[in-house]
């Protein structure tokens, strides 16, 4: 009987059991993800959505439909408008900064002596530490007259210096550490494609005479271009979405010099509570981010044409 | 090599001086909180300058080991970051496998759907997230802590991508032997992604223990504070604190474990995140 059974399921196996077939029972390989997929990404996702046209009040559960009215008040708000324009300032003052030194830094230490893995492991090494500490760090740094800045400076003559509390560096100086946190990756990214550049175009490039500059111009940058442009829109994305060191360091002021848009909506969704305001914001930075995750996806397909 | 015997190009000798000094540069806001770490406040505040110079003193440290909530915080950091990153590795092979193998109809549509979730930054969701949790109650517990960062598709989509290159005739065999499909899944396919199950445990890992704004937002009370939100709530008052020292100390106290695991695995570290920016 067991027999029977045992081989009856055999044959059917084989017969149902092709390559390519599939049983519904295996859609269990695809549901815990899906679950936590639907239910805590693509379900917040539409909720924000609505959210954003209602007035909303957390504490007393209840909602109403206001229309566009969330929308209007944030496009007239001066404080939204100056965290956008703060979150492209910080952009610019970052972004370039990332390829050009984690290139420059790549360039010079992609060898194989001690030194340069020594000093490779250094630049990385700020990367895994959290914003919290990161932030800890630099804020000593930057205070005023007991700070490793200030006390620099100060052998130089320049006294009283604040710079956290000045509207026209606080933002420049959120940018450093962020440098400072961060150069580790484009430094890694660079490494890799230097490294995947052949070495006998280098032999090549050598008796033609070529000089390091040209060598430099018309060989190393050339072959790894894709990568100063994936690194330059992972950076952007990055960047867009700058939050926690300047909520740690400034708070956005001072005079709201340094207010990003992410510090704009955690203010308005979780300081003032006005949730349904915080969506319409968040939206804006939904748009721009699907734009820029666009351009990352285009820059990415074009590597496999080569 | 040939090149061994040509003198550097002055170019180049510029160029490595200036990385190795901006090397120093990079290093010296490290080296500087750890001098004030073992510095007495008293001290400090009499003289910043005193950094520089004796005595040290490991008493900012003895004090973190008594008056610090720092244990408690590493403790609910371990727990989160830990579960998270075996939850994210597990569901992530299943589904992986899934997409790669089980060619159910709309197989495609389902994973391009996916994928598009890349897309989806946190920040974009994170107030009707919080909504959420606050309808369930669940605000300051562990399960709001570790489920958001299970949502993500990074993991999906590089397991998914591993399995694929994975050539299919090494399963055949067990099909003949007529296992099931989770069998051949968890004794011929799964440990052969161990690699990539690796790069994808430490990026979470990695991901869980930095993050920031939703245990900033979700835990409220101070008793389930993370390590990165505890440390953010003491340090508010820096400008005005005297206890500069202490305050170093918790950083250092606090950032040491990671460094000291990145020291180690550090061939692993840069991959996963190298590998999670490009993906």
């Amino acid at each position: 009987m067991t027999d029977l059974a045992a081989s009856s399921r055999a044959v059917s196996g084989q017969k149902v059991r092709k390559l390519q077939t599939w049983h519904w029972t295996e859609l269990f390989f695809i549901a815990p993800y899906m679950v936590f997929y639907i239910a805590l990404l693509v379900y917040p996702l539409g909720l924000g959505f609505v959210m954003s046209f209602q007035y909303f009040d957390l504490f007393a559960g209840q909602a109403e439909f206001i229309g566009l009215e969330n929308y209007q008040q944030l496009f007239s708000d001066r404080i939204f408008q100056g965290a956008v324009v703060n979150t492209f300032k910080f952009v610019i003052f970052t972004v370039p900064a990332f390829v050009i030194v984690g290139l420059l830094i790549a360039l010079a230490l992609n060898r194989q002596t001690w030194w340069a893995a020594t000093l490779r492991t250094l630049f990385f090494a700020s990367n895994v530490l959290s914003v919290t500490i990161v932030t800890l760090i630099w804020r000593a740094v930057y205070l005023p007259e007991k700070g490793l800045l200030a006390n620099f400076l100060g052998n130089f003559g320049v006294g009283n210096l604040a710079i956290l509390q000045d509207p026209n560096w606080a933002l420049q100086a959120i940018a450093v550490t962020t440098i400072w946190w961060g150069i580790g990756l484009p430094m890694v990214l660079f490494l890799a494609s230097l490294q995947q550049i052949p070495a006998d175009i280098y032999e090549a490039a050598k008796l033609d005479n070529a000089s390091p500059w040209q060598t430099l111009w018309h060989i190393t940058v050339p072959s790894i271009w894709r990568t100063v442009v994936l690194v330059t829109i992972i950076q952007i994305i990055a960047q867009f979405q700058v939050f926690g060191q300047i909520n740690l360091m400034t708070q956005g002021g001072p005079n709201n010099s340094t207010r990003s848009m992410v510090q704009f909506i955690y203010e308005a969704g979780f300081r003032q509570w006005t949730a349904g305001f915080a969506s319409a914001a968040a939206q804006v930075l939904f748009v721009i981010m699907v734009l820029a995750a666009g351009l990352q996806f285009w820059a990415s397909r074009r590597k496999q044409e080569f | 090599m040939a090149t061994r015997k040509m003198s550097k190009p002055m170019g180049e000798q510029i160029l490595v001086a200036s990385v190795v000094i901006l090397a120093i540069a990079w290093m010296v806001p490290l080296v500087w909180i750890v001098g004030l770490s073992l510095k007495s406040s008293l001290e400090l505040v009499v003289d910043p300058n005193s950094v520089f110079s004796f005595p040290y003193t490991l008493k900012n440290y003895a004090d973190l080991m008594v008056t610090s909530n720092l244990g408690i915080w590493l403790r609910n950091t371990l727990i989160v970051t830990i579960t998270q990153t075996v939850l994210v590795v597990a569901i992530s092979c299943l589904a992986g496998y899934g997409f790669a193998r089980v060619e159910f109809p709309g197989r495609n549509v389902v994973f391009i759907l996916v994928l598009m979730g890349l897309a989806i930054p946190q920040h974009a969701v994170i107030v009707p997230l919080h909504k959420m949790f606050n309808d369930w109650q669940m605000h300051n517990t562990f399960q709001a802590l570790i489920l958001p960062g299970l949502s993500g598709p990074f993991g999906v989509f590089l397991m998914t991508a591993y399995f694929r290159a994975i050539p299919i005739e090494i399963e055949e065999a067990a099909k003949l032997d007529n296992a099931s499909r989770f069998r051949i899944f968890w004794e011929v396919t799964l440990p052969l992604a161990v690699p990539a199950m690796a790069t994808l445990g430490i990026f979470t890992f990695l991901s869980a223990w930095n993050d920031y704004l939703w245990p900033l937002i979700s835990a409220t009370r101070p008793d389930m504070y993370t390590l990165t939100v505890g440390l953010a709530a003491t340090q508010t008052n820096i400008d005005q604190s005297e206890g500069l020292g202490y305050l170093m100390a918790q950083a250092v106290f606090a950032g040491l474990p990671m460094l000291i695991l990145y020291i180690f695995f550090q061939k692993y570290v840069v991959r996963a995140v190298a590998g999670a920016a490009i993906r």
